[in-house]
């Protein structure tokens, strides 16, 4: 059997691990771009200021509490309590959705308010916040995913493994994007 | 017999009690056609099959440019044959205005991407890391494995866009909006660019996991003994190429993101006021064109450094090898590496000093970008040093190792040129940017690669390329290409803008008819001598001469000590420990020795 990772090799940090951290640099890296656009356009001619959607507060408090029961269910997978953590799990997933479902709701409400964000007669300063916050959407999406991955592999009984490294890897990256949740937040809310 | 069968056979002789133990391990390693040389996690199969897509891509992107050079040079002909091969785009034997736009920009976007990005580092970042850090594959094999199937399917699509009824997109490898932002602006534009764009997207995502995995296997799965120090340099560079391209490919992505919705979903992020013959005035407000040059070009420029770090890397161990002396400044190179990674995103804007870029801010792109010269100046430095006074090998590895010191000089001085934003003024779109790029860049980094294959092929194939076919290759390719790139200066410096179909209809620039002819010839040549390289490559595989020792060229870095046929895993048994450098080339007497030769106890400190 050809392992990866042998023990000769020296590992200060597990190379998945440390492949997730580079890998979210290069998330931020994207968003940073895409940051900066924004603030190079917002200085030119022709540019729409509106007020955020009321409904992005309510979103960003979901977040952040989903961030807590992510961070509980870990703690329970490592004390492999592991009805805690199926439970903690599921309503982190249910967060994350609920998470999606009113960022959408506050697109709507921008668009009810006669502010569209794509298509005749938008303006990029909405089509902006569509977009950015739109990627944001599919990288919390990408995290749900990974935890129903991991979700029904510690239901299944062919695999009881209580490695944690999935979990932890999960756990690392829903922090992340919460965290970035907050930077745009922050940012769309400062940069007019 | 591979190595693969005498460790099993061996251990099924001299363990007969581990009946099952025995069985399970033939089991394991019984390797069916499709997991051996399809869905390979092998890094090197993988490596290879970068290669061979690469080399498809470099054919088929030749093959294109030299059609578009019948036009350039011979624009009065007429050639039937064409009407043949792409019917209506070379109708009554001309190439037509469409075709020529369509040929340019494949070319461009598939040298740039398909050839000297993936089939570059692809190639060698798979097959070298693990090999030289000390490690049986990289740190995630399957994640290495999807990056080459992603840049499969993008193949795919892209050559797929050749074939469609409007043709591929033709308005440039840099994808300006709005040709690139509206279907109706040109008939490549269409189909064509929805194919490119995907293309390119898939593109961007093999790009991330083949870096992600380079720079944590370096970094993480370096055998032991392996300090940083020790890495060759070719690591060094791959790793830079690596860091480069995870933080600036998702810049590029995000410019196409809002490229999709301005194409599909009726955005107005690069688009205002136009007005499109036959359509009419466009709804679009607010838009700025501007915008995706600089998310273009962020990439952009680190992009060309992408290119060029391996080669850079590779000629380093190459020249140092071949001279039998240790490189110049080993740390001066990791240094200088390091200066070019970090110049590299502090430069893009040297591209759009015509654009109306404040004048103050481009006084400051021109400072940063002519800093580049330095760390650059003392590669080139340290390459001439280390050949100084060497006891040189001409292998063909080596001469095209040194042909690249040749080209990156004669290339990066003309960089300084336009590097100045008053000088660009006059340069900027002319053949001037087309010699610059392309002798420094395309050509350069070419020869990096060819060093690269003739130097590790035995690697790769356990058989050596033919030495004579590699010497008419080199100086036939070396020749031509200064015949080909050179005058294009002047050209340039003339006036003569790049990207026009018939530069003849100006009266300023007919004096230049024989010089383009003379140019289209040349590039027809070299075009079938690098035919001559694939007859080599291909026949070699199959008849070259075996290998008959470990270590061909008495190198000192760790791929050498693996067998001959390296299976998956690489060394059979304990991976080597590493004692010290990769570059003790003449030391105390002895010609070379391996990084896992342990300091001996009356060793000199270098
Ligand atoms: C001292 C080093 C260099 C300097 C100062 C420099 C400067 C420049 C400048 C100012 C331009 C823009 C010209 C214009 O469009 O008007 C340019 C174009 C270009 N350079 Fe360089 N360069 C240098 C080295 C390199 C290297 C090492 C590479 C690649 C490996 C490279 C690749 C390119 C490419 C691809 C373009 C043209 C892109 C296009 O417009 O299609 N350059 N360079
Ligand atoms: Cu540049």
């Amino acid at each position: 059997m050809m392992a990866t990772v042998s023990s000769n090799q020296r590992n200060r940090i597990h190379p998945h691990k440390f492949t997730l951290w580079v890998a979210m640099g290069s998330i931020v890296m994207m968003f940073a771009g895409l940051t900066s656009a924004y603030i190079v356009r917002s200085n030119q001619a022709n540019w729409l200021e509106f007020s955020l959607p009321g409904i992005f507060w309510y979103s960003t408090a979901v977040i952040l509490f989903s961030s807590v029961t992510m961070h509980l269910s870990v703690r329970a997978f490592k004390a492999r309590e592991m009805q805690r953590y199926r439970l903690l799990i599921t309503v982190t997933m249910l967060l994350g959705v609920l998470f999606g479902v009113l960022q959408f709701m506050g697109f709507a409400n921008l668009i009810n308010h006669g502010i569209p964000l794509t298509g005749q007669g938008s303006n990029p300063s909405a089509s902006f916040l569509a977009v950015i916050t739109g990627l944001h959407i599919l990288h919390v999406l990408g995290g749900i995913v990974a935890l129903l991955v991991i979700f029904f592999k510690a239901y299944s009984s062919k695999y009881k493994s209580y490695n944690p490294l999935p979990v932890e890897l999960a756990g690392i990256y829903w922090h992340f994007v919460d965290i970035l949740w907050i930077y745009l937040f922050i940012f769309f809310s400062a940069v007019q | 017999m591979s190595n693969e069968t005498i460790l099993q056979s061996t251990i099924g002789v001299t363990i007969p009690s581990e009946i099952d133990n025995h069985e399970e391990h033939v089991h394991h390693h019984h390797e069916s056609f499709i997991t051996k040389y399809v869905f390979s996690q092998d890094h090197k199969m993988i490596g290879k099959q970068f290669l061979i897509t690469g080399m498809f891509w470099a054919v088929l992107g030749g093959l294109m440019s030299v059609l578009f050079r019948l036009q350039l040079g011979y624009p009065d002909s007429t050639f039937p044959w064409l009407e043949d091969i792409i019917g209506k785009w070379g109708k009554g034997g001309h190439i037509s205005p469409e075709a020529y736009y369509a040929l340019v920009t494949t070319h461009g976007t598939v040298l740039v991407f398909f050839v000297l990005t993936a089939g570059l580092s692809g190639t060698f970042a798979n097959l070298l890391i693990p090999l030289q850090v000390g490690a049986r594959d990289m740190a995630s094999p399957f994640m290495n494995m999807l990056s080459y199937w992603f840049f499969f399917t993008a193949s795919v699509i892209m050559l797929s866009s050749v074939f469609v009824e409007t043709g591929p997109f033709s308005g440039g490898w840099t994808a300006y909006p709005p040709l690139s932002a509206l279907g109706s602006a040109s008939p490549g534009s269409k189909t064509g660019m929805d194919l490119w764009i995907i293309a390119m997207a898939l593109f961007v995502v093999s790009s991330l996991l083949g870096g992600l995995n380079y720079i944590v296997t370096i970094l993480n799965m370096r055998t032991k003994g392996m300090t940083m120090t020790r890495l060759p340099l070719t690591i060094w560079a791959l790793f830079f190429t690596a860091v480069l391209g995870v933080l600036s490919f998702p810049v590029l992505l995000s410019g196409f993101i809002l490229l999709i919705f301005d194409r599909n979903f009726g955005t107005s992020f690069y688009l205002s006021d136009i007005y499109v013959n036959g359509v009419g005035a466009l709804p679009n407000e607010g838009g700025s064109a501007i915008l995706f040059q600089h998310l273009f070009w962020f990439l952009g420029h680190p992009e060309v450094y992408i290119i060029l770090l391996p080669a850079m890397g590779m000629v380093s161990e190459i020249l140092s090898t071949n001279s039998r002396k240790p490189i110049f400044g080993y740390m001066a190179m990791v240094g200088s590496l390091f200066a070019i990674a970090i110049l590299a995103f502090l430069v893009w804007a040297h591209h759009m000093f015509v654009t109306g870029l404040n004048p103050f801010l481009g006084s400051i792109f021109v400072l940063l970008t002519l800093l580049i010269a330095v760390p650059s100046a003392i590669k080139v430095f340290n390459w001439l040093t280390t050949l100084w006074r060497g006891n040189i090998r001409f292998t063909p590895a080596m001469l095209f190792a040194i042909g690249f010191v040749s080209l990156f000089i004669s290339g990066g001085l003309t960089g300084i040129w336009l590097g100045n934003s008053a000088l660009d003024i006059h340069l900027h779109d002319t053949y001037f940017v087309i010699a610059h790029f392309h002798i420094v860049m395309g050509v350069a980094s070419m020869f990096g690669m060819f060093a690269g294959i003739y130097h590790w092929f035995p690697k790769m194939y356990g058989k050596y390329l033919n030495n004579n076919l590699g010497y008419i290759h080199f100086w036939l390719t070396m020749i031509g290409a200064y015949l080909i790139f050179w005058p294009m200066h002047y050209e340039g410096l003339a006036g003569m803008p790049r990207r026009y179909y018939d530069i003849g209809a100006w009266e300023s620039f007919k004096q230049f008819a024989d010089l383009n002819r003379f140019i289209s010839t040349v590039a027809m040549i070299v075009f079938a001598v690098q035919l001559l390289f694939l007859f080599n490559f291909f026949y070699s595989i199959f008849k070259g001469r075996k290998l008959t020792t470990k270590n061909p060229w008495n190198s000192t870095t760790l791929e050498w000590t693996t067998p001959i046929n390296p299976g998956h895993g690489n060394w059979v048994g304990e991976i080597p420990e590493v004692h010290r450098w990769a570059y003790d080339y003449g030391k105390d007497g002895h010609d070379f020795i391996q990084q896992t030769t342990p300091i001996g106890e009356d060793e000199s400190i270098h």
